[in-house]
Formats: C-alpha cells, sequence, structure tokens
C-alpha cells in the first residue's frame, strides 16, 4: 500500500482517539451538568435533607466534604513540604532516601478501600476516635502526602542554583536559604499541589464511606460524624429514590473540583516567579 | 540570630556558633522525620492490616481462602476465588479497551497536535482524571447500565458495563504518562527518521514508540495498579454477586467491593477474610509499583 494513504489513515485514527477522549468527558460533564442545573438552587445549597434525606437540600454534606478536606489539608502539608525540602535540598542519594521515594510511591498507589479500611482498623476503633471528622482526614492525609510532597520536591528543584549561591554568599545557614529564599520561590508550585491534592480529598469517597460515619450531620468538632457528598451521591444513585437530588449533589461536586483545578492552573500562571 | 554565623558548608563547621549549629542540625533531623514518616506509614498499614487478616492463615487456611469458589458469610464459607475472577475480568477488560484509547491519545499530544490543539486536549485529559470515581459510577448507573440492559435484555450490571466504566477512568492515568514517556524521546532521532523519507507514520509506529516502549509499558502498569483498586466506581455497576461470573452481562463482584458490600455487618473470621483481601491488594499495589521503579532504573541504565 502506498505510504503517503497508511500516513493518512493513521494519523486519522491517532485524531480520533484524542476526539473520543475529549468526547468522553464532554459526555459525562454535559450529562451531569444538563440534568444538574435544574435542581441546583440556593434552597437546594443551602437547607437541610428531609423526608428519607432524599428531599430538600445538601448543606450537611457540603460542610462535611469542605471541613474534612480542610483537616486533611493541616494534617498533611507541613509533613509532605518538610519532607520534600529534606529530599530536595539535604538528602544525599543513598538507601534511605530510595526507601523514602519506594514508600511515596506506594502511599499514592494504595487502593482508596484499603486506606478506608486500614483508617477504620486504626483511627475509628483501635485508637477511639469513632466514626468522625478527624478519623476521615487522618486517613485523607494519608493519601494526599505523597501528592503534595512530589509536586513540592519538583518545585524545589526548579528553584535556580544561583539564588542559593548568592543566599550563601551572604553567610546565611542552610535553613535560612531554604526557608527565605527556596521555599518562597517555590510556593506557587507548592500551593498547586495542595490544592490539587484537596481536588483529590474531595473526591474520594472510599476512605470516607468507613471513618466519617454515614447519618447525615452538620459537623463542628472535629469528633462529630457526618456524611460527605461523595457518599450522599453514593448513597442517593444506589437507593435511586431522588435522582434530581443526585445529579445536583454531582454537578456541585464536578464544580467544586473544577473549581480546585481551575484554581491550581490559574495560581500557576500568575504567580510564578521562577 | 547572632552576627558571626556563616553557611554551614563541609569542614568550616567551626566557624559556626554552637546555638546555630545545634539548631541547623535539630531543623535537619526534624525533615528527615518527616521523610521517613512515608516509610514509617507504609509499615504501620502492612503490619496493621496484616495483623488483622493474619487469623485467616491460622484458623481458616490459606489455601481454602484462596482457592474455595464460595463466598457466603452464612455458611461461613470465605473463599475468595469468584472474587478474584471478578476482580481480573473487569480489569483486563478494562485495559484492553481503554489502552489504545489511552495510548493513541498520548501519540496524538506528544507527536501529532498542533501546539494550540494539544493546549486545548491536554487539560481536557487533565479534568478527565480530576473527576471523581463516585461520578463514573454515577454516570454508568444510571447511563450506561440502562443502554446496556435495552440492548441485552438483562439489568444492566455487569462486567460489560464495568469494563466501559473503567475504560475511561484509567485513559488520563495512561495517557497522561505515556506523553510523558513519548515527549522524552529526543527530537532527534524523530529527524534522522524523516531524513530517511519516513512519513509522520512511519516514524511513530517504528522509532517513537519502539523508543518509548518501557516508558508506556510502566503506564499500562500503573493504569492497571488504578484500575484492580478501583471500588466505588466498580460496586456501582457490577451488580455485587460473589458467584463465578456467568458471562459478561451477568452480575459479579470484585475484591475492593465485596469489601465495602460486607464491612457494615462483617465480624469474627468474616472481618478477617475482608482484611486479607485488602493485605492482598495492598501487596499487589506494592509489587506494580515496585515493578515500574525497577524497570525505569533499568532504561536509564541502558
Amino acid at each position: 500500500m502506498n505510504k503517503t494513504l497508511v500516513n493518512r489513515v493513521a494519523l486519522g485514527v491517532l485524531w480520533g482517539a484524542a476526539l473520543l477522549t475529549v468526547a468522553l468527558l464532554g459526555a459525562v460533564l454535559l450529562y451531569v451538568f444538563i440534568n444538574g442545573i435544574r435542581v441546583i438552587s440556593p434552597t437546594f445549597i443551602f437547607t437541610w435533607p428531609h423526608g428519607v434525606n432524599a428531599e430538600g437540600g445538601i448543606w450537611p454534606t457540603i460542610v462535611a466534604t469542605v471541613y474534612v478536606t480542610g483537616l486533611a489539608m493541616l494534617v498533611s502539608t507541613p509533613i509532605a513540604v518538610l519532607a520534600a525540602v529534606y529530599l530536595a535540598e539535604y538528602a544525599r542519594q543513598g538507601r534511605i532516601v530510595s526507601t523514602i521515594r519506594f514508600a511515596a510511591d506506594s502511599l499514592a498507589s494504595v487502593p482508596s478501600i484499603v486506606m478506608g479500611l486500614f483508617g477504620f482498623a486504626l483511627f475509628v476503633e483501635a485508637m477511639h476516635m469513632g466514626l468522625s471528622m478527624i478519623s476521615a482526614a487522618l486517613a485523607l492525609s494519608l493519601l494526599m502526602l505523597p501528592i503534595i510532597m512530589r509536586a513540592t520536591e519538583e518545585a524545589i528543584r526548579a528553584v535556580p542554583k544561583y539564588m542559593r549561591w548568592g543566599s550563601y554568599g551572604l553567610g546565611a545557614t542552610k535553613w535560612q536559604t531554604v526557608s527565605r529564599i527556596v521555599l518562597p520561590a517555590a510556593a506557587p508550585r507548592v500551593v498547586t499541589g495542595i490544592v490539587l491534592a484537596a481536588g483529590r480529598a474531595v473526591g474520594e469517597t472510599a476512605v470516607v464511606l468507613y471513618t466519617m460515619g454515614q447519618a447525615v450531620n452538620l459537623p463542628v468538632t472535629p469528633l462529630d460524624s457526618g456524611r460527605p457528598m461523595t457518599v450522599h451521591l453514593y448513597m442517593l444513585a444506589v437507593e435511586g429514590i431522588n435522582l434530581p437530588a443526585a445529579f445536583g449533589t454531582a454537578l456541585l461536586l464536578i464544580v467544586l473540583i473544577l473549581g480546585f483545578n481551575l484554581t491550581a492552573r490559574w495560581i500557576l500562571r500568575h504567580y510564578r516567579k521562577v | 540570630m547572632s552576627e558571626h554565623e556563616t553557611a554551614p558548608q563541609k569542614g568550616t563547621l567551626q566557624l559556626v556558633s554552637r546555638s546555630t549549629y545545634v539548631r541547623e542540625m535539630l531543623l535537619q533531623s526534624l525533615f528527615f522525620l518527616c521523610a521517613f514518616m512515608f516509610v514509617l506509614v507504609v509499615a504501620l498499614i502492612f503490619i496493621f492490616v496484616g495483623w488483622k487478616a493474619w487469623p485467616i492463615v491460622t484458623d481458616y487456611g490459606l489455601m481454602q481462602f484462596v482457592r474455595g469458589s464460595v463466598w457466603s458469610s452464612g455458611t461461613g464459607q470465605f473463599g475468595i476465588l469468584p472474587l478474584i475472577a471478578g476482580s481480573l475480568i473487569v480489569t483486563l477488560g478494562a485495559l484492553a479497551l481503554g489502552t489504545p484509547l489511552a495510548v493513541g491519545t498520548a501519540v496524538f499530544l506528544s507527536d501529532v497536535a498542533s501546539p494550540r490543539v494539544r493546549s486545548l486536549v491536554r487539560p481536557a485529559v487533565e479534568l478527565l482524571a480530576g473527576v471523581p470515581s463516585v461520578v463514573y459510577g454515577f454516570f454508568g448507573i444510571i447511563l450506561l447500565r440502562s443502554i446496556v440492559a435495552r440492548f441485552t435484555g438483562t439489568l444492566g450490571f455487569g462486567a460489560f458495563t464495568a469494563w466501559i466504566v473503567l475504560a475511561i477512568m484509567i485513559v488520563p492515568t495512561i495517557a497522561a504518562l505515556s506523553e510523558d514517556a513519548l515527549r522524552s524521546i529526543p527530537e532527534g532521532i524523530r529527524e534522522a527518521s524523516y531524513a530517511m523519507g519516513a512519513t509522520q507514520w512511519q516514524t511513530i509506529y517504528k522509532v517513537v514508540i519502539p523508543a518509548a516502549k518501557i516508558g508506556i509499558i510502566d503506564a499500562i502498569i500503573l493504569g492497571m495498579g488504578r484500575a484492580i483498586g478501583e471500588t466505588m466506581a466498580v460496586l456501582m455497576v457490577v451488580g455485587n454477586a460473589p458467584v463465578l461470573p456467568k458471562g459478561i452481562f451477568a452480575p459479579l463482584s470484585t475484591m475492593t467491593t465485596q469489601i465495602v458490600m460486607d464491612m457494615p455487618y462483617a465480624v469474627g473470621l468474616h472481618r478477617t477474610a475482608l482484611f486479607a483481601m485488602a493485605a492482598m491488594l495492598f501487596i499487589f499495589s506494592m509489587l506494580l509499583v515496585a515493578t515500574v521503579r525497577l524497570s525505569s532504573r533499568l532504561r536509564y541504565r541502558a
């Protein structure tokens, strides 16, 4: 066969693959959007569910999701950022560092239900925290650790060497250099990583299913239980009693996560100093 | 902070005041502790889940557990063969559907698309990765399931529906990682191929893809890890019946979905069995990660 013809057909197939991928994204988003937009209203967002949790709004689930995500960020960010500082600035290549990297990769690929089961057995039962925001946040933070650490390490490595030399040249210590020069320069990309990790946490279901509880409740203290948006959507979808509310919840969830993703992109584009 | 401190370079530490030196070392230990936390956490998960799962070996028998074909909490039989079969069928089918699409998209992004088109498609692929699994499951149970049901006369729950949902979910993972591998191939070898009179497709097929082969395989392995560990989306569309599946349109269960289904009421040996499955999933995902790390080490050495 003519090689120009083969070339054209093959490139056409590659175009087709890419278009199909984009079309799939479009289909999922559009389907949820069209069915969900009719449901979204201030009442839906800001009132409590009533009846068999199937009518009314979803306010407590939104609060639970934001609450647990914020808490998980507070737990995971300092550890992940400092760990990245160690790996990028202090560590010398060796067995310990490659073990740490292997552990981080493993942690990033733990199936979410395994993390959920572990969180249930350790935080909920063994440590007697019960089904609560703090149990769920701790389990979620384990999931966020490797994401934030990777982003931070890449950010730190992208800071040019001469900025450090300048600092050392002025007589600064290593910690002064890291804290006043390197981390501020890397900050936009670090924040981007944190925001993306938070987006992951918002969408996570299997981890929180057995660590936070499933009863609708407005959490106040970290020891309160609650039902996050993802679990609410799962329950509504499986029980099939109130599909409009399920579409509304799915749409809000997607909007929230899109918001996180777009914020991350925006930070990256507008605050990049390096 | 005293005035006379200097940079703590090797061999010059005596130039730094003692308090500064101590503080620097304490901070360094703190950072090391944070990094070592990753190892501790993985070890803790491993030990804790393993400890909870251990009675399955002592009280039930590993062979009976792995090779038994009946999963029934009522009769106290916990054979996970049907669940392993379910996980394998669902994962391999999703890989077969998703991989060509993902690799095609990756090649498109790295070699075919103009920068403008790429700047539109690449973010779309990344957003596809960000959509939560429960939303894919919802999409699957409401829309795909009813379409499958109409065409087959079944309820629409089963491996086939799960294949489609999972395939959509692993495309962004495999595509993004494959694209990285393809873009790391130097432009020079593409130019050499064009200079020999090869067309763009011949260059892609005979030069670029073979050069990026290991990276693409790594991407597929990680996609496989994602698929086998995926829980919520699969849970919502497979129909949840822990039996050896009777075809791709019949309900089945996977290891992950059975854990979610049974967890609320499992006690005693039943719970132990769930933890044992979690331990197996954890070990399997670690093996996949180890494989990828090993192969990338080989790649850089070559």
